[in-house]
């Protein structure tokens, strides 16, 4: 590693671990596929419990912070370190609101008695139930990456404050960005999937 | 070039001394020796456990242990061999130790995450000897962990399974590390097409770790959540369907099986054309065959799951897809046989080992037709049968293969030689014992002894005795071959840089090599297994 | 490595115009799952969705500009996903 950083190189282990998370949410759209397959009615039951402007005011946030993201890398490219911070933060802070519309759902959703085991879904529709699981499941998982994804853009915030990320060595704020719209790409994929489901 | 010092005694980061120099390293070669030392442990224990099973079996009624106790060690004894073992033992040490100096690389692209991943088979390891100690007593679900009973049983399952996913990460990004490796750090000349076939197994296979492990992951992650908050996604009396744990289970454990049995065709790939003397038969094959066993691999997980209820039309589709892998596997095992046909062979204890390998790998092999065939595979589905098939498969392949690379590999890694003469008895001992244990198990299976009790009827007491019998002589065999390896480093017999005469890159370096692998810029042959400047050597030495 | 490295700077106005296309599919997603549109409700929702991932995949994430290794393994990695998913159908579909 004395050498000149390799920088494709770098990207390209940045992306096999991408296609490794990619898989992992893989597998839980294989379960909803098969069960949406079963239960169409239960899940489009499901899908009106949920409310659509949260589901909707998420994905722009998500929407809006991955561009901010990519903004971050131009203004580092242009030397622009100001400019990168403000970015950075503002991220950090869509990623924060996320989290918080979450935190209300999630915490709406418990008081009607709809979480993981509750009587409520135990006396209900089986897809019902299921609709509820994957929901937990795919959107808590989602909502832990979201977290690491906050963590790694901090990191990278931390960088470009310090001048270790600078418009030549940029590849760890590239790599959390990479991280951040993986992050938003999957949301654009649950978002349909569980809000808008009729 | 013979006064370069060796990587043992230049510390990678530079000033590391004594333990730190290990722990910390971020050179390559100490990681696969670090790995070596581990995988050695675990598959001794892994050995004993399952000679204790068969010395169970051995007699009928409970003569060592009774029924929970073996439960449990059927199920350490599969995640053991599984997972700490024949998955990680060759991509992680030899693929650690060769693959960058067969591509003339100084090291892997990413040396402290290469570091950090055997952090995560240690802990992987650690978690798994905690789950032991701890709790109501280790998994008795066998390495499978299928629902519901992994669900619902009061032993320790989530710890298990936390250390089958620790362990999943660590083979992850030792893929994630190779495949960048290969694709970033080929030295001058090294096209694609110059890259040795040992390498490019671990290319395919490391495609598959990275592909495949996910799935395992959040399958593992799915049942801990199960487990804790009881969400009922494989639960059917609350609209789960417990097959599609099958089906994810399989999605990841099917292509496992090649991520074992695909570095075991690379050593014995290797072998073959070294001490025949002749260029391999069919390079450009091999390479095609190895990705399109990773390809097809994927397709046919579920002829696990003939018999577990699934749709008529998906046994018809496996099946079929099933046979296909067959292909490219004779593919590899005609091109070995080819590239010995009028060559000039040369006995060593490692080509042995692969004529071994090519014998009981073909048997496991074939016998997986049977098995593939879904007619046949519900006669013998969940009977001793499968076990024999698969210990064929997984230890007659890739135990004996990683027998044959560690006596091919063991002068350039230690710079020592051992002796021969033990190499070959104990080869043969555990060759021999291998058959006696495995065969009667085709037997009893095909008589319909079920798998997996820890007693039978008594017209399978002749067959459990004979595959008991035969088990304590493979054991004997594999530890007479440790004890031969071990001794070496007392008799310290120095081997050469080339004992072999092989072509590769790893054979133009000194035993062990230097810190950076190579001391000049390698050159290298336009075809990787170009003997004719080694057969031109051989003959300006004898006259 | 020969190859040129991908300093492709885009400019705030370019991404912000990727950023205006995804938040105006957004809307149609949402707009359209007020009208039933019978069996093909789950193709139009996915279609929606892959366009906005390709915009995200192919600017967000630069993999217009980057070399073919990691578009052809991006692609493979797709084509598992879509064969975890539509084999498990064999089995799901036909019972």
């Amino acid at each position: 590693m004395e050498t000149a950083i390799d920088k494709t190189g770098v990207k390209i282990g940045m992306w096999i671990f991408l296609y490794s998370e990619i898989i992992l949410f893989g597998g839980l759209f294989v379960l909803y596929a098969v069960y949406f397959h079963t239960f169409p009615e239960d899940f489009a039951e499901g899908g009106k419990e949920l409310n659509r402007i949260f589901g909707t005011a998420n994905t722009l946030v998500l929407l809006i912070s991955s561009f901010t993201v990519a903004a971050s890398i131009t203004a580092v490219q242009r030397r622009k370190k100001g400019q990168a911070i403000g970015f950075l933060i503002f991220s950090l802070l869509c990623g924060l609101a996320f989290l918080v519309n979450k935190y209300f759902e999630w915490g709406a959703k418990f008081h009607h008695d709809l979480y993981p085991n509750s009587d409520l879904l135990l006396d209900s529709e089986p897809g019902f139930n299921i609709f509820f699981g994957l929901y937990y499941t795919i959107t808590g998982l989602h909502g832990l990456h979201v977290i690491i994804g906050m963590v790694l853009l901090s990191i990278s915030l931390g960088l470009v404050i310090r001048d270790k990320v600078t418009d030549q060595r940029y590849a760890m704020l590239e790599n959390s960005g990479l991280y951040w719209h993986l992050v938003d790409l999957i949301w654009i994929y649950v978002f349909p999937l569980f809000y808008l489901v009729l | 070039m013979e006064q370069v010092k060796s990587f043992y005694e230049t510390p990678s980061p530079a000033g590391l001394t004594g333990i730190k120099a290990w722990l910390l390293t971020h050179d390559h070669k100490r990681l696969a020796l670090m790995y070596l030392w581990a995988v050695f442990f675990w598959l001794v224990l892994a050995v004993f456990l399952g000679m204790a099973l068969r010395l169970e079996l051995m007699f009928i009624g409970e003569t060592i242990m009774g029924p929970e106790v073996y439960n449990s060690f059927f199920t350490l004894h599969g995640v053991i061999m599984i997972f700490l073992f024949v998955i990680p033992a060759i991509p992680a040490i030899f693929g650690n130790f060769f693959l960058p100096i067969q591509i003339g690389a100084d090291d892997v692209f990413f040396p402290r995450l290469n570091l950090f991943s055997w952090y995560l088979y240690m802990i992987g390891g650690l978690v798994a000897v905690i789950s032991l100690f701890t709790g109501d007593g280790f998994a008795d679900t066998g390495w499978t962990f299928y629902v519901p009973f992994s669900v619902s049983t009061e032993t320790n399952v989530s710890l298990t399974v936390t250390a089958a996913f620790i362990l999943g990460m660590s083979s992850l990004l030792t893929g994630l590390n190779f495949v960048t490796t290969i694709h970033r750090m080929r030295g001058k000349g090294m096209g694609w097409l110059q890259i040795p076939l040992f390498t490019w197994s671990l290319y395919a296979t490391a495609w598959v770790q990275i592909l495949a492990t996910p799935v395992i992951s959040i399958t593992l992650v799915l049942v801990v959540i199960e487990r804790f908050l009881n969400i009922g996604l494989f639960d059917p009396a609350r609209g789960g369907d417990p097959l599609l744990y099958q089906h994810l289970f399989w999605m990841y454990s099917h292509p496992a099986v090649y991520i074992m049995i695909l570095p075991a065709m690379g050593i014995i790939s290797e072998i073959i054309p070294v001490f025949s003397r002749k260029a391999i038969f069919g390079y450009k094959g091999i390479i095609i065959s190895s990705m399109a066993i990773a390809v097809a691999g994927s397709l046919v997980w579920a002829h696990h799951m003939y018999t577990s209820g699934m749709s008529d039309v998906s046994v018809f589709v496996f099946s079929l897809l099933t046979f296909l892998v067959a292909i490219p596997t004779a593919v590899k095992v005609f091109s070995w046989i080819s590239t010995m046909y009028k060559g000039s062979i040369l006995m060593t204890p490692p080509l042995l080992m692969a004529l071994i390998f090519i014998y009981l790998f073909s048997v496991g092999g074939l016998t997986g037709l049977v098995l593939g065939a879904a007619g046949t595979d519900i006669h013998v589905h969940d009977t001793t049968f499968v076990v024999a098939h698969f210990h064929f498969v997984m230890f007659g392949g890739t135990g004996f293969a990683f027998f044959a690379g560690l006596h091919y590999w063991w002068p350039k890694m230690f710079g020592l030689m051992y002796n021969f003469k033990r190499a070959y008895i104990s080869a043969v001992l555990a060759a021999i014992g291998f058959i006696f244990h495995y065969i009667p198990m085709f037997i009893l299976g095909l008589q319909g002894m079920p798998r997996r009790y820890f007693d039978y009827l008594p017209q399978f007491e002749t067959g459990n005795f004979l595959a008991g019998f035969g088990g304590i002589l493979m054991v004997a065999g594999i530890l007479l071959m440790f004890i031969n390896l071990w001794v070496s480093f007392r008799v310290r017999e120095t081997a050469t840089a080339d004992p072999w005469g092989g072509t590769t890159l790893e054979w133009s370096v000194p035993s062990p090599p230097p810190l950076h692998n190579f001391v000049n810029e390698p050159e290298v042959l336009e075809y990787p297994y170009d003997f004719s400047g080694v057969l031109a050597r051989a003959a300006k030495d004898k006259g | 490595m020969s190859e040129h490295e991908s300093e492709h700077i885009l400019s705030y106005g370019f991404l912000a115009q990727i950023l205006g296309g995804l938040v105006v599919l957004t809307g149609v997603t949402v707009g359209v799952s007020y009208i039933d549109w019978g069996f093909l409700n789950v193709p139009i929702a996915l279609f929606v969705a892959s366009s906005k991932a390709t915009l995200v995949l192919l600017f967000f994430m630069h993999i217009k500009f980057e070399g073919m290794v990691i578009k052809v393994s991006f692609i493979s990695t797709m084509l598992f996903l879509a064969i975890m998913i539509s084999f498990t159908f064999w089995d799901v579909a036909f019972r």
